[in-house]
C-alpha cells in the first residue's frame, strides 16, 4: 500500500511538472491556430485550427530571411566556440603551464557579467572592427558570451578522460592535434553535444545584442523580429503571428535535441583502461 | 639489438627528487627487470626512457646517440602500460593500426602486420570488437598487439600483468617469456615489484630503492651474492631471514642473513634450539615459525607436510653453512 502511495506521488509530480514547463508552449500553439477576437477569449482546448498565422508570418516580407540569419549566426556560433573550446580545453587541461588556474578563473569570471554592462563597450569595439549591422557582429559578441562556459565544461570532462590513453597516443606517435581530433574528439560526443546544444540555444534566443547590433530587417535575427512585429495600428498586439513566429521558432531546437539525445549516451570510455 | 645507457640520471618534481642519479648500461636484446618497493620510482624510471617524462639532469642514450629530447615514436619505443589505455572507440585492429597508421604504413603493410600480431597472441577473432566487449586478460593481450606491430626497437612494460588474476598473471607471464624469445632483437625492460615475475623473466635484474640503483646482476647473482641487506630481504620468497647480535656475532657479522630453503630441522645439536610457534602447510612444501630467542620468529622451509606440532623444541642448522654475512651499514661483511 505505502508503495503505491510513493507511487502515485511520484507521478503526481511528474504531471505536474511536465504540465508547469510546457503549458506555455502549448497554449502558444493553440493561440497560433486562432485567428481575430478568438484570440482574446481564454481556452485551454484547441477549439480553432486555421494556418493564416503562420502563412502570413511566412509571407510577410523579411521573415525567411531573418530565420536564416538566426541559423548562421548560431550554427557558426556553435561551430567557432566548439573549436575554440576543444583546443583551448586541451591546453587547459592536459598542458602544464605557469598561470594556468589563474587563466581558468579569469575565464569563468568573464561569463559572470551581466550582458548589460558590457553592452556599451561591446558596441565600440564592433563599431571599430567595422562589424556593426552584419551577422559576423553577432557571431563575434555571442562566442564572446558561450566561450567562457564551453571552455569550462569542456576542461573539467577532458581533464577526467585517462592520461594514459593519450600517453598511449604519443608512444604511437600521435601529435596533440592528432590526440584531440583522433581520440579525445570522438571519446568527448556527450560533453561536445551538450555544450554545443547549450550555446546553439543561447545564441538562438539572444535578444539584446541582437536588437543593437543590428539596423536593418535583413539582418535581424528571429527574437527581435517577433519583438518588432507590429500589428495594423500602434496599439494592437498581433497575438496570432507571434505565436505562429515563436512556435516556427522553436521547432528547430526541439528537432535539435531529438536528434542529438540519441548521442548523448555515457559510458563511452568504458573498456579503455582497467575497470 | 640496441643498447641503452643511462649516464647519472636525475628526475625531480619541483623541489622533489625522485631519480637521485643512475648510471646503468641494458645490453642489446636483454630482458632488463626494474623491481623495489612501491614509491621507489621504478614507472618513473621507465617513462624517462619511454620519453614520457623529461630528463631533469644527466643523459639517456640508445646505441651511443642521445635521445633525451626525443620524443618517444622517434626513439622507436612502445609501451604496454598497466592500466592497458586502450583507444575505447577503436576497434581491436583500428587500435593495434592506430600508429601504424600515423606511421603512414601502407595499407597491405598494416594489415600484415596486425594480423601476424593478432595471430601470435591470439586474438584473430576478436578483431572486429570493441575493448570493452573484451576480457581483463584480452585486453592485456591487445595492448601487447598494439605495442608488437610497431616493431619497436626498445619494449617497455610497466606493471603489464598486475590487474589480472592469479592464474591469468602466471598465463600471461609465459607469453611474455615467449614473445622475449621470438623478438630476440628487441631490448626489453619490465617493471614489476612482484620479485617471482623478475626472477622468471629476467636476463638481468636492476633493483631500485628510493631513486637509486641498489645492485644489477643476473637473477641467480642478485638470490645467491645480494650486496646489501635491502636486495637479501627484497630476492627470494619467502624473506631471508636476519639475525643479529649474539646469533650474528657467532659469525663475525653485524647482521646474519639466512634464507628459509637454507635451514634444515635437526634431532639434536642444531646452531640454533627453539619451540615452533606456528606452521604453514602449502601441500608440496611447509613453513615452520621458530622461536629461537631473536627478535623475529625464524622461518624454515621444509618439504611436504610439517612433521612438528606446535610447541615443540625444534634445532635447526643452516645447510652447508649457506649464510650471508652483513657489516653494520647493511653491506657484505669482508672480515
Ligand atoms: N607527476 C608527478 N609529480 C610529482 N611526484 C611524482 C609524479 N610522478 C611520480 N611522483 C613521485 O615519484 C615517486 C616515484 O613514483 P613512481 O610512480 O616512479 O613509483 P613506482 O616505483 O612506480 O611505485 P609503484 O610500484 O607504486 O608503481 C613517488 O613518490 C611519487 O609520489
Ligand atoms: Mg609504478
Amino acid at each position: 500500500m505505502p508503495v503505491a502511495i510513493k507511487n502515485t506521488a511520484f507521478y503526481a509530480l511528474v504531471v505536474l511538472i511536465v504540465l508547469f514547463a510546457v503549458f506555455p508552449f502549448y497554449y502558444a500553439i493553440i493561440t497560433s491556430f486562432k485567428t481575430g477576437s478568438a484570440l482574446f477569449t481564454i481556452e485551454y482546448w484547441p477549439t480553432s485550427f486555421s494556418l493564416a498565422n503562420y502563412v502570413s508570418v511566412i509571407e510577410a516580407g523579411s521573415f525567411p530571411r531573418n530565420l536564416l540569419n538566426s541559423l548562421i549566426v548560431s550554427g557558426l556560433v556553435v561551430a567557432l566556440s566548439l573549436l575554440m573550446a576543444v583546443t583551448a580545453a586541451f591546453a587547459l587541461a592536459r598542458v602544464r603551464f605557469r598561470g594556468r588556474s589563474l587563466l581558468l578563473l579569469t575565464i569563468l569570471s568573464v561569463s559572470m557579467f551581466p550582458q548589460i554592462a558590457v553592452l556599451a563597450g561591446l558596441f565600440e569595439v564592433i563599431r571599430l572592427l567595422g562589424l556593426y549591422n552584419t551577422l559576423w557582429g553577432l557571431i563575434f559578441s555571442y562566442t564572446i558570451f558561450t566561450l567562457p562556459f564551453t571552455v569550462w565544461v569542456l576542461t573539467t570532462f577532458m581533464r577526467d578522460l585517462p592520461i594514459e590513453i593519450e600517453e598511449a597516443a604519443i608512444v604511437d606517435g600521435a601529435t596533440p592535434w592528432v590526440i584531440i581530433t583522433k581520440v579525445f574528439l570522438p571519446l568527448m560526443w556527450p560533453a561536445l553535444v551538450t555544450t554545443g546544444l547549450l550555446a546553439f540555444i543561447a545564441a538562438w534566443n539572444e535578444f539584446l545584442f541582437a536588437l543593437t547590433f543590428t539596423s536593418s530587417t535583413e539582418t535581424r535575427t528571429v527574437p527581435v523580429i517577433i519583438a518588432l512585429l507590429s500589428g495594423a495600428s500602434a496599439h494592437e498586439v498581433p497575438w496570432g503571428l507571434i505565436m505562429a513566429a515563436s512556435v516556427i521558432v522553436t521547432v528547430p531546437l526541439v528537432v535539435l535535441v531529438l536528434i542529438f539525445q540519441r548521442k548523448i549516451i555515457s559510458g563511452l570510455t568504458a573498456g579503455g583502461v582497467k575497470g | 639489438m640496441t643498447v641503452i645507457r643511462l649516464n647519472n640520471v636525475r628526475k625531480s618534481f619541483g623541489t622533489f627528487d625522485v631519480i637521485k642519479g643512475v648510471d646503468l648500461e641494458i645490453n642489446p636484446c636483454e630482458f632488463m627487470v626494474f623491481v623495489g618497493p612501491s614509491g621507489c620510482g621504478k614507472s618513473t624510471l621507465l617513462r624517462l626512457i619511454a620519453g614520457l617524462e623529461d630528463i631533469t639532469s644527466g643523459t639517456l642514450a640508445f646505441d651511443e646517440k642521445v635521445v633525451n629530447s626525443l620524443t618517444p615514436s622517434q626513439r622507436g619505443i612502445a609501451m604496454v602500460f598497466q592500466s592497458y589505455a586502450l583507444y575505447p572507440h577503436m576497434t581491436v585492429y583500428d587500435n593495434m593500426a592506430f600508429g601504424l597508421k600515423l606511421a603512414k604504413g601502407g595499407a597491405d603493410e598494416i594489415k600484415r602486420r596486425v594480423n601476424e600480431a593478432a595471430e601470435m597472441l591470439q586474438i584473430t577473432d576478436y578483431l572486429d570488437r570493441l575493448p570493452k566487449q573484451l576480457s581483463g586478460g584480452q585486453r592485456q593481450r591487445v595492448a601487447i598487439g598494439r605495442a608488437i606491430v610497431r616493431d619497436p626497437k626498445v619494449f617497455l612494460f610497466d606493471e603489464p600483468l598486475s590487474n589480472l588474476d592469479a592464474a591469468l598473471r602466471v598465463q600471461t607471464r609465459l607469453e611474455i617469456a615467449k614473445l622475449h624469445a621470438k623478438m630476440h632483437e628487441t631490448t626489453m625492460i619490465y617493471v614489476t615489484h612482484d620479485q617471482v615475475e623478475a626472477m622468471t623473466l629476467a636476463d638481468r635484474i636492476c633493483v631500485l630503492r628510493d631513486g637509486n640503483v641498489e645492485q644489477v646482476g643476473t637473477p641467480m647473482e642478485l638470490y645467491e651474492k645480494p650486496q646489501s641487506t635491502f636486495v637479501a630481504g627484497f630476492i627470494g620468497s619467502p624473506k631471508m631471514n636476519f639475525l643479529t647480535e649474539k646469533f650474528a656475532d657467532a659469525y663475525k657479522a653485524h647482521t646474519l642473513g639466512v634464507r628459509p630453503e637454507h635451514l634444515e630441522v635437526r634431532e639434536k645439536a642444531g646452531t640454533w634450539a627453539g619451540k615452533l610457534i606456528h606452521s604453514e602447510n602449502l601441500g608440496s612444501e611447509s613453513y615452520l615459525y621458530i622461536d629461537i630467542g631473536a627478535k623475529e620468529p625464524l622461518v624454515v622451509r621444509q618439504d611436504g607436510k610439517p612433521s612438528r606440532q606446535p610447541g615443540d623444541l625444534l634445532h635447526v642448522s643452516p645447510i652447508n653453512d649457506n649464510v650471508h654475512r652483513f657489516d653494520q651499514s647493511g653491506y657484505p661483511a669482508r672480515a
